[in-house]
């Protein structure tokens, strides 16, 4: 009779962190799919080089690092990240584009400080903003939306040929942002003629909240995040739309436009370079969701989740040290990282 | 979360017996309830030993009042309880002790503790019972004691002695007296099943706990998911003041804090215990066990413990024998051992595993869990911490066990605590969610036994110093008593020769030498203290203020003296014996001049470094120096005239008295140290030496022999007896020389100790002040060679004095160490 040895809890509630991670892949397959309807095959074929680049990358790593690396691979870490990373490229990303920046995301951003679990900053996030820096010419470019290329052309693109046509289009961001203050303009551009916001951006940012909600109701997720980063980007719209309507954006233009949705169900809420406690996480993402429209409406960029995001990381710490909840029997929270 | 209570309350009136608390975080694990739950309580296993723990309970073990091979009876008391957070225990059927030792016992940590072994006769034979049928008669504080007496502790958490959680203090006032029955562990039904079958004797049990803690509410805390137990329980309390409160299921609502704040909103404080919030809290077996232990005389002898798990064919509860084996008990419970896994002592969340199953049931063991490995599996491997949050969401204490768990594996205990650490109730809800399946609690637990050992070093440390500061407080003190008592004495003698003096003309000479010396004493002695305080402030030491202030109250005491002898001068004139005394006089000015003048110097110096230190008081230093420099300059003008009043031919007497007093020392030591008596250190100076005679005898009688032997070894012809009667012989004169090296090593040691006694100083101190006197002496002679040709006359006269102050002291000191030595017979090699 060989008996088990173990400390308590005899028992768990059998989850593992990889059955984490596929729901959450799970969860972005609507959003894949209205990418797919809207702009072409690109960002399939984006998504699926991206997880190979990542695998790969990871495994190596590991290897190098002396880990072993089915049981690593097994924690589909790399896959999220690669996924995140393939969603946010444009579609008409060619493949070195996403292998650059997958490559970056896995090696320097997570493996480099320790795997999983170490990383202050989100890689996803990592690896966008490096390919932005770059390659802005090819980060910026968008097909226009329900102008979707055929997948011979999809493929053309993804292998870095330049097909036949010519599919780039403007996004609706870009655009409200050239034409902002011209009341007239605005209401001439199509690409803002949808019932939300842009026609197919919507739809691609509704297919990111049902994912999202799906999240939620499998407790993947917690509400704090999501709902903060989305009060955070509509408050300050809401406010500066009664302002000058001409000049800012409304609030729904906003949410449903860009990577909002894809930044607050999935993005932002990237439990390892969060900050920690319930009240410190929606801190953490209402300042994301102010920031971004900060960024989109007096920055330079055409989109701003990343750097919003990447910003609040570098603040989680010094979040996660004033938001320590009240621990029961004390009268008050601790501050502080020190006694 | 949690709903506003007070708001509920007043919206919902007829919600008021309902529970409306709630508390943070918590999980829903599976129940397995019902593979125990279905069957009545049966009697446990017979077993041909019971092996009792004497620290069954908390606080201190038991101790035993039986022998090995007593027969005893049923309900006999084997062991009494030890101070005052403690409980007995006894006999839980008749037999016969036949051990008394370490044993295995159900500890985390597998250890043995001592436990009495009894092998039952069989027979159960009762021993006399005294049932009390009206509590209240018997009074509150003999209520207590028969609690204690009957070995009453928690049969649900930790065991803590029922007696002293139901003594109250003066002051002390329960609200609540809380009944804990909800059980919330998975697989637990031993409080279920005692609910349905003996919810009167509860009932009863709790009714002596209010008498005894007279609380305003008494609330009965029980899980919605045990509705017999809940319906058995309405049905016994009808008619009473006792209030069932259903709580909702959820792990770890069972939890005393938990359950407490469910109840009724409170929350204990960090670091205290529920009395200090008015609640009181039992469980409701420990309320059964009162009740038996009153009303019907009968000690804690069992306790009712759920057998379940894949691997017992007739799961269930067991009225069992504390001291059955488990091993007994499983076997009585059908166990099938190729099916056993994971065998848990106590629940699946917070129970341990067991690893030896021949451990004891005890008076906490509410459950054994026989697991098929299947049920219970091996963990899975511990993966990296993803920080999701799951852990925090579920914590019942509102902790955050993700950075517990970091700062845990980074031994970064400074930073646990302050994330509440010491809080953690080891509850074992974030382990269950987490998905990395990282042990936290695991690392809880080394976490807080490490902070725990810190703490106990740091208290300890903290002792240390006390205790040293104390004695280095005794230790001045006992110095300046000393000092007073030094100087007493100096003021009698001086006292004495003043009389002396007054009597009989021509004294005066000695009292002014007497003075002059004590001017010189103080004054170096004063020096001293400023050398000594300087160094200490170069390298900046603690007591660098109190030298300094030593150094300033010696130099008050100089200064006195001075007076002193300039009023003894001033009187001398008038004396009629002229000549000798006024010369004495002069060199006591000259001496006076002397010293005046090197304590210029050496304030100017001080006053130098700490310019040059742009120290604070660096001003005050050189005012301190001007003022000594006039004076300086006012005694050398003194001596001027005096010379000038006295004309030259005086002058050369001045060297002389100095030397006369030398011998002022000699005998004054030697009266001081009265006690000493002289016979004795002669007598022991003649036992010295013949202790030293003797063991140097001994000593080479025994390297002789020793030799011998070595010789007759190597040469091999002496028969096996001789040798070993040479070796005998060796034996014996080492044993003597031995001795006598004792003897003597302790007389020397007595000697020294006497010293220390009548000096104040050891002797190693002595020494070191001749040497230190000698070559201060050597310096200055030095000094004054070097510069006599270079120097005026006033300077070398002043050098002249200080060599005379020098040599003063040098002889005092050689002085003080010869008569110590001699004293005690010591000869100084
Ligand atoms: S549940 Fe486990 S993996 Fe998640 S934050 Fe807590 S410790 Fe880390
Ligand atoms: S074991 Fe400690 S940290 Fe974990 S849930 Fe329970 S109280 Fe919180």
């Amino acid at each position: 009779m060989s008996l088990i040895n173990a400390p308590s809890p005899h028992t768990s509630r059998h989850t593992d962190t990889g059955a984490v991670m596929r729901q959450v892949v799970y969860a972005t397959l609507p959003g894949l799919a209205v990418l797919v309807w809207q702009f072409g095959l690109g960002s399939l074929l984006n998504v699926l080089w991206a997880v190979l680049v990542a695998l790969t990358c990871e495994a190596l790593f590991l290897r190098a690092r002396g880990k072993p690396v089915a049981f690593y691979l097994k924690d589909w870490s790399a896959v999220v990240t690669a996924v995140l990373l393939g969603l946010a490229l444009p579609s008409t990303a060619p493949w070195w584009l996403t292998l650059i920046g997958v490559g970056f995301a896995i090696v320097v951003a997570k493996q480099l400080y320790g795997g999983l679990g170490m990383n202050p900053f989100n890689p996803a996030m990592i690896g966008y903003v490096l390919l932005l820096i770059s390659f802005p010419v090819a980060m910026t470019q968008w097909v226009a939306p329900g102008d979707a290329p055929a997948p011979a052309d999809s493929l053309a693109l993804f292998l870095g040929q330049t097909p036949a046509d010519a599919f780039t289009g403007a996004t609706p961001l870009d655009t409200f942002r050239t034409w902002a203050g011209d009341a007239e303009a605005l209401a001439g551009r199509d690409i803002l003629a949808g019932r939300l916001a842009g026609p197919g951006w919507e739809a691609v940012n509704l297919a990111f909240l049902l994912g999202g909600l799906y999240l939620l109701a499998r407790r993947i997720i917690t509400w704090q995040i999501p709902v903060a980063f989305l009060a955070g980007l509509a408050l300050p719209a809401l406010i500066a739309h009664q302002v000058d309507a001409a000049r800012f954006a409304g609030p729904l233009f906003h949410l449903f436009s860009g990577g909002a949705m894809l930044g607050a169900f999935f993005i932002a809420t990237d439990p390892v370079s969060a900050a920690t406690s319930r009240l410190g996480r929606f801190i953490y993402a209402l300042l994301i969701g102010l920031l971004i429209w900060v960024i989109r409406t007096f920055g330079g960029y055409p989109d701003a989740v990343a750097f919003a995001v990447l910003l609040l990381n570098l603040a989680a710490p010094f979040i996660d040290y004033y938001t320590q909840p009240r621990a029961y029997g004390h009268r008050k929270a601790n501050k502080g990282a020190n006694p | 979360m949690s709903a506003n209570p007070s708001l509920l309350q007043r919206l919902l009136p007829g919600t008021r017996r309902a529970p409306v608390h709630d508390f943070p975080g918590g999980v829903h694990p599976a129940e397995h309830k019902t593979v125990s739950n279905q069957t009545p309580i049966t009697p446990g296993p017979r077993p041909a030993q019971l092996v009792l723990p004497l620290n069954m309970h908390l606080g201190a073990p038991a101790r035993p009042v039986v022998a090995v091979g007593d027969q005893i009876l049923k309900g006999q008391m084997l062991a009494e309880p030890t101070g005052a957070v403690s409980a007995a225990l006894h006999a839980p059927t008749s037999g016969t002790v036949v051990a008394l030792g370490p044993r295995p016992i159900q500890h985390p940590s597998g250890m043995d503790a001592l436990c009495i072994v009894l092998a039952p006769d069989g027979e159960d034979r009762w021993a006399e019972r005294r049932p009390v049928a009206d509590h209240t008669r018997l009074g509150p504080g003999k209520l207590i004691a028969l609690l204690r007496d009957a070995g009453v502790a928690g049969l649900g958490g930790a065991g803590f002695p029922t007696s002293v959680k139901v003594s109250l203090g003066d002051h002390q006032r329960v609200e609540q007296l809380i009944i804990n029955a909800v059980e919330c562990e998975p697989y637990i039904t031993a409080d279920d099943r005692l609910m349905r079958e003996r919810a009167d004797e509860i009932l009863l049990g709790v009714q002596i706990l209010q008498y005894l803690l007279n609380p305003h509410d008494t609330l009965i805390g029980i899980e919605d998911n045990k509705p017999e137990a809940i319906a058995a329980l309405r049905a016994a309390c009808a008619g009473s003041d006792v209030e069932i409160r259903v709580v909702p299921t959820k792990y770890p609502s069972g939890g005393e804090k938990q359950l407490i704040q469910l109840l009724t909103g409170k929350e204990v404080p960090s670091g205290s215990i529920p009395a200090q919030c008015g609640v009181v809290c039992q469980n409701v077996g420990t309320a059964w066990a009162v009740k038996r232990a009153v009303h019907d005389g009968e000690p804690l002898l069992s306790r009712i413990t759920t057998v379940t798990g894949d691997a017992v064919a007739r799961p269930g509860n067991y009225e069992v024998w504390l001291g059955t084996p488990v091993a007994d008990l499983l076997h009585h419970a059908g166990v099938d051992k190729d099916r056993l896994g994971r065998l848990v002592m106590g629940g699946p969340m917070m129970g341990f595993t067991l690893h030896d199953p021949s451990v004891p049931v005890v008076k906490t063991s509410n459950c054994v869990i026989a697991a098929s490995a299947e049920e219970l599996p091996e963990p899975p491997p511990e993966q990296a911490c993803i920080r999701c949050g799951a852990c925090a969401e579920v914590c019942p204490a509102n902790l955050l066990p993700q950075q517990l768990y970091w700062y845990a594996k980074t031994d970064d205990f400074e930073r646990a605590q302050h994330h509440n650490l010491m809080d953690c109730i080891e509850c074992g809800a974030c382990a269950y969610v987490c998905p990395s399946h990282i042990p936290l609690v695991q690392y809880y637990r080394y976490a807080k036994g490490e902070i725990r050992t810190q703490t106990a070093e740091q208290i300890k440390a903290d002792r240390a110093r006390e205790r040293f500061e104390a004695r280095q407080a005794r230790l001045e003190r006992e110095q300046a008593e000393k000092e007073a008592r030094r100087r007493a004495r100096l003021e009698a003698n001086r006292k004495k020769q003043e009389a002396a003096a007054d009597s009989a003309p021509g004294a005066g000479d000695d009292k002014l030498a007497a003075l002059k010396k004590e001017v010189g004493q103080a004054s170096s002695a004063y020096k001293a203290a400023v050398k000594a305080a300087k160094t200490a402030e170069a390298q900046e030491a603690d007591n660098a203020a109190e030298l300094r202030a030593r150094a300033d109250s010696l130099k008050a005491e100089a200064d006195r003296a001075k007076a002193a002898l300039r009023d003894a001068k001033a009187a001398a004139p008038a004396q009629p014996a002229a000549a000798p005394a006024e010369s004495s006089a002069l060199a006591d000015l000259k001496k006076a001049v002397g010293e005046a003048s090197s304590a210029y110097k050496a304030a100017v110096k001080a006053a130098k470094n700490a310019e040059a230190e742009q120290s604070d008081d660096a001003a005050e230093l050189r005012a301190r120096a001007d003022q000594l420099k006039a004076e300086a300059d006012r005694l050398k003008a003194e001596l001027r005239e005096a010379k000038a009043a006295q004309g030259p031919a005086a002058a050369p007497a001045a060297p002389a008295p100095p030397k006369q007093d030398g011998d002022t020392p000699d005998s004054k030591t030697t009266v001081d140290k009265a006690a000493v008596d002289d016979d004795a250190a002669a007598k022991r100076q003649k036992r010295l030496k013949a202790l030293k005679t003797a063991y140097n005898m001994a000593h080479k009688q025994y390297k002789e022999a020793h030799a011998a032997v070595e010789r007759a070894e190597r040469a091999g012809q002496d028969s096996d007896e001789a040798l070993a009667a040479m070796h005998a012989k060796v034996e014996k004169l080492k044993a003597k020389a031995d001795h006598c090296r004792d003897a003597l090593d302790a007389l020397v040691e007595q000697a020294k100790a006497d010293i220390l006694a009548h000096t104040g100083k050891d002797l190693k101190t002595l020494k070191l002040d001749a040497a230190r006197a000698e070559s201060a002496l050597r310096d200055k002679a030095d000094e004054l060679e070097r510069r006599r040709d270079t120097s005026d006359a006033d300077t070398l006269e002043t050098l002249n004095s200080e060599l005379d102050a020098l040599q003063e002291h040098a002889q005092l000191t050689r002085l003080a160490l010869k008569t110590a030595v001699e004293e005690q017979g010591l000869v100084e090699e």
